[in-house]
């Protein structure tokens, strides 16, 4: 059993009908595993106007396994962490709450969707994290302040 | 099987009273180890065992084997199936989901069944049995495999999915994840648990076996009262009341069928008379200490004035204290300007700064003079116990080559069994009455434990030296009885001993310079205080 028919038809889904504000291409045209998104800073979030670019590579055991995402963009985040690593702890990847049946769009919704709305508990840039919870106005400013820097 | 027979039981005192054909023996207390080696058949069964009087360090206890362990959760679940009705993959769920007690599990489904099912993951469901199915029109959501005739499978919440996909996840679950009691179904979002007739459906039978074995795990460690048998490759739990919080009162050796005997508090070899708590320390202690100490005992001294300790590592005897500029005579420890001109040779031991210094010296010092007085002779029982044992099987082999030489029989030369046994028991028990007694404050009672632990080690360095006579000499009827009358004695000696600390334990009559509580079971207070290396004792 080989992952390709699935990969292809996500592929498809998410290229022919892109959730708003998210661009998908291929890395490299010959490998459906790793995928180059482009994510628009959300409205209404301190990325508003940024544009993202993640790495989204999905495992030989996909979807048994979960994919792993990473931002290559750096960006000030409570779960998202503050180097050229730009590692992210969105509870879907997890292992224990992935099941073979989640879906790419999913990931993406669910990302877009920690841009809004930041989980400082599950923080991994604990800085940003403790900035987040007790000083909303200079997090927002910070974080505005690096999309202008790096999100161009 | 009970244990009240079985612990430390009656296997080995029918032996002895057999082989040691008359030597004193009249409380019976001979019997007080088991073989660890393979059981000699000498004709008559284990079971065949004269009711023994419980002793005051014997703790109840039961040895499951496998199939007793399947067989409880078994009969929980037929008890459950009879009063709810429902079926008994789903009541096996419930129970784990309620960490097998059937009380709790009856109480709260009778109040609100809905409810119970659903946080169980025995949610909504679909009617008939589940089957595998090759649907027409069906694609599967994970592979996206449509072709005709896909076998199919769902479980009654409805998410069906191709047989191959369900496979794959399935064993992801079970063999890299070692997950079987919370299994969910693959659908994104559905906490439908997976249950074992289901799982007989799908895979095949090794992933079978490893599912139930590893269901029997969650069980064994659900419950607060069933604890593995920690040696390597044994299969059987040890069932025992004893509780976290009477730690303190009790040690609960335990003994598995295997032969194995350990601390069912805390799981490490047998460690009587001492309290798990002590236990723990001691051994952190040894871990931190021992070796440091040692070197520091032999190598160094301590400054006279600011007590940092100094490593003389060559030179002359007028020393400068790094840190405080102190300058003394390493000699006599009196201060160098007292020295006058008699540089690089100290004659002068007369001096009262010298004496007053090597007085302090010599107090910080016996803290970890202390210390290694008891730490030694731990270890030394702990390496002794190897070495007896080495000797045994060395000597094993030689009596099974004079088995056949001088004619003497198996059961004739199992005295050494025996006596190796004993060796082993009384210094396992020696050794823990050194870490025992390091934390022991003096009262009116230590004296008596001091004597006990006195008679027990002569009597076992007695045994040991015999034990290492040649095989030549062992042969020798004369030489055999007295083994095993010392072997006899040495056993009744650690059952005395035994005996009187667990008594004055769980009087709560004993001293201790350390809290013994377990930590959980007593009051929250700040961590243990990072103590810096000296003194010693903590």
């Amino acid at each position: 059993m080989s992952a390709q028919k699935r990969i292809s038809k996500e592929l498809a889904e998410v290229t022919n009908s892109p959730p708003e504000g998210i661009k998908i291409s291929l890395v490299d045209e010959s490998n459906v595993h790793n995928w180059n998104i482009t994510m628009d800073g959300p409205e209404g979030s301190p990325y508003a106007g940024g544009k993202f670019q993640l790495l989204l590579v999905l495992p030989t055991d996909y979807p048994f396994k979960p994919p792993k995402m990473n931002f290559k963009t750096r960006i000030w985040h409570p779960n998202v962490t503050f180097d050229e690593h730009g590692s992210m702890c969105i509870g879907i990847l997890k292992p224990e709450a992935w099941k073979p049946s989640s879906k790419i769009m999913s990931v993406l919704a669910a990302t877009q969707n920690l841009l809004v709305e930041p989980v400082p508990d599950d923080a991994v840039e604990t800085s940003a994290a403790e900035m987040f919870k007790n000083d909303r106005p200079k997090f927002n400013k910070t974080a505005a302040e690096y999309t202008k820097k790096y999100a161009k | 099987m009970d244990s009240d027979d079985d612990f430390m039981s009656g296997v080995s005192s029918e032996e002895d009273d057999v082989l040691q054909d008359g030597s004193d023996n009249e409380d019976g207390s001979a019997d007080d180890f088991g073989f660890d080696e393979p059981e000699p058949d000498l004709g008559y069964s284990q079971k065949e065992t004269v009711q023994k009087k419980k002793k005051s360090f014997d703790t109840t206890f039961t040895v499951y084997h496998p199939e007793d362990i399947q067989g409880q959760q078994d009969d929980l679940i037929d008890e459950v199936n009879m009063i709810l009705d429902l079926r008994k993959e789903d009541v096996a769920i419930l129970l784990r989901h309620f960490r097998w007690n059937k009380e709790r599990l009856i109480e709260d489904y009778m109040d609100r069944p809905k409810k119970v099912l659903e946080d169980a993951g025995l949610g909504p469901s679909t009617s008939g049995p589940p089957k595998l199915e090759a649907i027409p029109g069906f694609m599967c959501d994970i592979c996206c495999e449509d072709e005709a005739g896909l076998l199919s499978f769902a479980m009654k919440c409805g998410h069906r999915y191709c047989i191959d996909c369900y496979r794959h996840y399935l064993a992801q679950k079970i063999k890299e994840e070692g997950e079987a009691a919370r299994i969910q179904c693959p659908q994104d979002g559905c906490k439908r648990i997976m249950d074992a007739k289901s799982l007989d459906l799908l895979v095949t039978a090794d992933l079978q076996a490893r599912y139930h074995e590893l269901l029997t795990r969650t069980y064994v460690e659900d419950k607060d009262q069933l604890k593995w048998c920690p040696a390597p490759d044994c299969v059987n739990a040890i069932e025992c009341g004893i509780k976290k919080k009477d730690l303190d009162k009790v040690v609960p050796t335990v003994v598995c069928d295997c032969k194995h005997r350990f601390c069912f508090g805390c799981i490490l070899a047998d460690h009587q008379p001492a309290p798990c708590e002590l236990v723990k320390k001691w051994l952190k202690k040894c871990a931190d200490d021992s070796e440091t100490a040692n070197w520091i005992s032999a190598n160094t001294k301590e400054c006279p004035k600011c007590n940092s300790t100094i490593e003389k590592n060559g030179g002359c005897n007028h020393m400068t204290c790094r840190k405080c500029k102190h300058e003394f005579c390493w000699m006599c420890m009196g201060l160098w300007s007292e020295h006058g001109t008699s540089w690089y040779n100290c004659n002068r031991f007369e001096e009262k700064s010298g004496s007053e210094a090597r007085d302090a010296q010599a107090k910080s010092r016996v803290s970890l003079e202390r210390y290694l007085h008891y730490y030694n002779r731990y270890a030394n029982h702990e390496q002794s116990a190897k070495l007896d044992k080495d000797i045994y099987q060395k000597t094993e082999k030689k009596m099974i080559q004079l088995q056949s030489a001088s004619g003497m029989s198996w059961i004739e030369v199992q005295y050494l069994n025996s006596a190796s046994q004993a060796l082993q028991t009384c210094r396992q028990t020696l050794k823990w009455t050194y870490a025992f007694a390091f934390y022991l404050a003096r009262n009116n009672l230590t004296e008596m434990f001091e004597d006990n632990q006195k008679d027990l080690e002569m009597a076992v360095e007695a045994l040991s030296e015999m034990f290492e006579k040649p095989v030549t000499e062992l042969a020798d009827s004369k030489l055999k009885v007295e083994i095993m009358d010392k072997t006899s004695y040495c056993n009744k000696r650690r059952v005395i001993l035994l005996a009187d600390t667990a008594d004055n334990l769980a009087n709560g009559d004993w001293d201790f310079n350390i809290d013994i509580a377990s930590p959980t079971s007593r009051r929250e207070g700040p961590p243990d205080r990072n103590l810096s290396r000296y003194p010693l004792i903590n």
